[in-house]
């Protein structure tokens, strides 16, 4: 660990102000990822500046019927809150799904969807990663691939020494929820406020594996919007994983179905909650027999690259994701 | 024969003496020794695998504000003894694996320290390496022995030929997964070095023995014992990997020495664990059975591979238990080891019985199988009369009884069929041996002292959370014959008499007879009415040692598992064991090392796996996060149980020793109730759902 300026600033303007300032400055919300990474010398700041106080900790209800929920938000009370639970299981789920108790107490709405692959060569400063050092290469390729990517990359074994190369997974279980709800972030940067997509938010590696979303730096989330759902709408998240609690998702489904509509967001394949928007068009209108969607599932996966590795790789996540979304459609249609 | 204690504090579930410290938090740790004004210690490991150091450069370090000294092999102390060349700190600028110790930087904070230890900048002629273990491995030998002092390989009879003409055979290999022990305290040491005083260097280090850790720390040192005090009242966990001190344990008395008058605190990460702290070493196990009709065993063989390091053998005794568990006129076991560029392997809960009893009890279960044989019953038609290997009458065995009880109260008769579904889950049920032997070490002294109306007895035992604070109290109140109360037991300390480590089961053995021997002498000397500060001191080499009898404990465990049938998740909802340990000197701690046991195999079965990256030769997955210990949610309804037994021969007490047997079989009794749920034979643990998906409908 290096040392860092520390900033509290008093207003949200003031903090975007400071990071923007300062090219080696970070947020600090729960600080649940990023304190790890201050240690593990993953993340080298300048300048550490503390959101926490600064956004709403409320969630409203806004006037479509949907949910505003500031970025301050613990994880641990928006699980808690009975119109998540009633209205958006999904969500709910998902969120104790995550973590443990300790650090659901801690972990923000702003700040989970921002936290870092966990790929254990990223958090090794003693490997090469082009996600936390660019251009130094993926150790993960042909390495330890059981918690990497199928969809999202470009072949059965990239370049281990291209620059562009990451096999990373998005680990949040939160935001693959929020991706199937279609929430909406609200962000406040140094050219002001826009709000961006949920599933917009993440990206995927292209040519920089070193920017895991669309954020621009000093730009701070504020709130995300959970948009209404029809009634009668029913969700659930699924979560599969090495042990019963407190691992990372091997992989995850979190699933819609609000009327002729399904929506499906999966964990733990790509390196952003991944739509599964060719099962959704393949899926919309018809009955959602198990067939039909494993069908659906295995014409999504077609693209999916599974990764060689020691350990014997990342092959099972096909028949797994396909297995865990066939029975969690199965769960919510009876 | 012995005489045994007459149990009066023996047996009673007494509290733990050391429990409400523990809890409110007023037990001292190693690293959190109160000393004044504490130097703090951090290392600087390798960042390759093997090779040679070619340059140094620690300005940059050196330049942080609080910095007091960058130590290197270029600037450190020249240590009396390099013969063991783990301890060997900083001697060289050869690389030997990843991970290895190749600086030490001292601050005034661990902050500072840290950071500059990042800063040092090291560089390596590289060499290539080789870090992964495979059975065909070119360099696979014989050692001489393997640990315990057990013969490498055993033979009797002819297991070829049995195996060609017996009805029924399994041939098959196995594997267990390396594994770290990870207790929840890190190693960790405070050391001050102080010339000016009588005894010049004190030592408080988180340690299974402060008498083995001295012993060593002396030699590495040039140092006489009178001048080194080892200080360790409390242990969060050892699990072995404090057993014997590793290198951090070195590198802090370096450390201190080199800022003399001032402590040094050394606590490792929990990263820092994965390259420095010992773990098991990952075995292969080629397993043959051979049987006829009736299920009676006419050969049982294992062919063990595994590895050492290169800079230090340590080879583990992984096919000891196949050659005494059960009756067959055909045997053969092997051990071959493969040095590798990895760190060094060490001691891990039961070694040898803990991954020796995979194979050859999940090959049992399939032989059943192949039998049509129940497999409680089929290990019940191999119970030897005699231990197979040395021929001699069992101190006591009740393996049989334990697999009898055991099923009677898991409900074995009506366990469900194979492939059984209920709901999503399938269910199934397996069953395995335990075994672990009954061991005394050689050395322990206990002094007896009257004071002040009360008796304290002084050893240099250790207790890592186990017991022995509380236990030893209870065997020297019946060996005064007064209450328990009345005793005060003082461990953890090298000022007290020596003792031996706190491993291989063999503490409250060991230790216990030695206070026996003290006290019953301090009886014959000074009667039922001593004066103040009457004292004797007895020693263990003073107790009837039993020559004639093969001593082990044994146990029988049964474990319930679901298998989704979807996704393969897999849930363990009922784990019980059966043991026969002799007697049980206290209930609540004994029963709390067995289900700590049962868990620990329970973690083996389904979770603990270290993946090593032979491409750059470490543990990829080295932090708590990625290697999974079983957590409170996979733990269901763990019971253990044991029979009264008695035993004449072991030592006073009658006790055998249950820190280890717990772990051992338990996976075997996990996997094969797997394969009872989806018909699927996982031989290479752990058991993952990428294992078993294949098989699910």
């Amino acid at each position: 660990m290096k040392d860092f300026a520390f900033a509290r600033p008093g207003s949200v303007a003031e903090a975007v102000r400071d990071v923007a300032a300062e090219p080696g400055a970070v947020f600090l919300a729960g600080g649940t990822n990023l304190v790890d990474h201050l240690r593990l010398g993953v993340a080298r700041p300048e300048l550490v500046v503390d959101v926490r106080r600064l956004t709403s900790r409320e969630v409203l209800d806004t006037e479509d019927g949907g949910l505003r929920v500031g970025a301050a938000v613990t994880n641990s009370e928006l699980a808690a809150d009975r119109r998540v639970r009633e209205r958006y299981p999904v969500l709910a789920q998902a969120l104790l799904a995550g973590a443990t108790g300790q650090l659901r107490n801690l972990a923000t709405t702003g700040g989970n969807p921002l936290q870092r692959t966990r790929c254990v060569y990223f958090q090794d400063v003693t490997t090469p990663c082009n996600k936390r050092e660019p251009g130094s290469g993926c150790s993960a390729v042909n390495g330890y691939t059981r918690y990497h990517a199928i969809l999202g990359v470009p072949s059965a074994m990239p370049d281990p020494s291209a620059p562009e190369t990451c096999i990373a997974t998005h680990p949040s279980d939160m935001a693959i929820a929020l991706a199937a709800l279609d929430a909406v972030v609200h962000v406040v940067g140094p050219a002001g406020e826009r709000t961006v997509p949920f599933g917009e938010l993440h990206r995927l590696p292209g040519d920089d594996p070193s920017r895991d979303t669309v954020l621009e730096h000093g730009e701070l989330i504020t709130a995300i919007d959970l948009p209404p759902l029809p009634a009668g709408a029913r969700s659930a998240y699924r979560k599969v994983r090495d042990r019963a609690s407190y691992a990372f998702a091997l992989v995850s489904v979190a699933a819609v179905v609000a009327g002729k509509d399904v929506r499906i967001a999966l964990g733990g394949v790509a390196h952003k909650p991944w739509r599964a928007t060719r099962a959704e068009e393949l899926l919309r209108g018809g009955e959602l027999t198990e067939h039909a969607v494993r069908h659906a599932v295995e014409v999504e996966l077609t693209a999916a690259q599974p990764q060689p590795g020691i350990d014997g790789g990342n092959g099972f996540k096909i028949p797994l994701v396909t297995r865990t979304a066939v029975a969690t459609l199965r769960d919510l249609e009876a | 024969m012995t005489e045994l204690l007459d149990p009066r504090a023996i047996g009673q579930a007494l509290v733990r003496r050391d429990g409400e410290a523990k809890v409110r938090g007023t037990a001292t740790y190693a690293a959190e020794t109160p000393v004044a004004h504490p130097a703090y210690a951090h290392p600087v490991q390798a960042t390759v695998a093997r090779g040679r150091i070619t340059a140094v450069d620690t300005s940059a370090a050196e330049a942080l504000d609080g910095v007091l000294a960058v130590l290197t092999h270029e600037n450190a102390e020249r240590l009396a003894s390099t013969e063991d060349r783990e301890y060997a700190v900083l001697q060289s600028a050869e690389v030997a694996f990843r991970g290895q110790l190749v600086g030490v930087v001292l601050a005034e904070t661990s902050e500072v320290a840290r950071q500059a230890a990042d800063a040092v900048v090291v560089t390596y002629a590289e060499q290539e390496h080789d870090s992964e273990l495979t059975v065909d491995h070119p360099d696979l030998y014989a050692p001489e022995q393997v640990n315990a002092g057990h013969e490498t390989d055993t033979a009797e009879g002819d297991v070829a030929a049995a195996m060609a003409t017996a009805h029924a055979t399994v041939e098959r290999t196995y594997s267990t997964a390396m594994v770290h022990n990870n207790p929840l305290e890190p190693h960790a040491t405070t050391a001050l070095w102080d010339p000016a005083a009588d005894v010049p260097l004190t030592v408080w280090d988180s340690t299974q023995g402060v008498h083995p850790d001295r012993a060593a720390v002396c030699e590495v040192f040039g140092l006489e014992q009178d001048q080194v005090r080892v200080v360790c009242p409390y242990v969060g966990g050892g699990f072995g990997s404090k057993g014997t001190p590793h290198a951090n344990v070195m590198l802090a008395v370096l450390a201190a020495r080199a800022l003399p008058g001032r402590p040094v605190k050394l606590a490792l990460t929990r990263q820092q664990m994965f390259f420095l702290a010992g773990y098991r070493t990952p075995t292969i196990q080629r397993m043959q059975l051979a049987a006829d009709r009736t299920g009676r065993l006419q050969a049982i063989a294992i062919d063990v591979v595994e590895q050492t390091s290169r800079i230090k053998e340590f080879a583990e005794q992984t096919g000891a238990p196949t050659r005494m568990m059960y009756a067959a006129p055909n045997r053969r076991t092997t051990h071959r080891v493969a040095p590798l560029d990895v760190p060094v392997p060490s001691w891990f809960r039961a070694p040898g019985e803990c991954p020796g009893m995979f194979g050859p009890e999940v090959a049992l279960d399939e032989l059943a199988e192949e039998l049509g044989i129940d497999p409680v019953e089929l290990r019940i038609r191999n119970e030897p009369d005699v231990d197979p290997e040395t021929g001699k009458p069992w101190s006591s065995r009740n393996l049989v009884a334990c697999l009898r009880e055991g099923a009677q109260r898991f409900g074995w008769a009506d366990r469900p069929p194979p492939g059984h579904r209920d709901g999503d889950w399938l269910v199934g049920t397996g069953v395995a041996s335990s075994v672990y032997p009954t061991m005394r070490q050689a050395t322990s002294d206990a002094a007896v002292r009257f004071e002040q109306g009360r008796y304290v007895v002084e050893i240099g035992a250790a207790d890592l959370g186990t017991g022995a604070w509380t236990v030893l109290p209870q065997i020297a109140a019946d060996a005064l014959d007064v209450p328990v109360d009345d005793v005060e037991v003082r461990i953890g300390d090298t000022r007290y008499p020596v003792a031996s480590v706190a491993g291989g089961s063999s503490g409250t053995n060991t230790w216990g007879s030695a206070i026996t021997v003290a006290a019953r002498e301090f009886r014959g000397k000074f009667g039922r009415s001593p004066a103040e500060g009457d004292e004797v001191t007895g020693s263990v080499d003073q107790a009837t040692k039993d020559e004639d009898h093969a001593a082990y404990a044994f146990g029988a465990q049964f474990a319930e598992v679901r298998v989704h049938a979807d996704t393969g998740e897999l849930r363990v909802p009922r784990l019980h064991g059966v043991f026969a340990a002799g007697r049980i000197v206290n209930p609540r701690t004994a029963r709390s090392q067995l289900i700590g046991g049962m868990t620990m195999g329970l973690s083996m079965a389904l979770h603990e796996n270290s993946v090593w990256d032979p491409r750059i030769g470490q543990v990829a997955n080295h932090d708590l996060a990625e290697y999974h210990v079983t957590v409170n949610a996979d733990v269901g309804d763990v019971q253990a149980h044991w029979l009264d037994e008695h035993d004449p021969f072991v030592n006073a007490m009658g006790s055998k020793g249950i820190g280890e047997i717990g772990i051992t079989g338990t996976a075997a009794a996990v996997v094969n109730a797997v394969h009872r749920a989806t018909g699927i034979r996982v031989r290479d643990l752990p058991v993952t759902l990428d294992k078993v998906l294949a098989g699910l409908p």
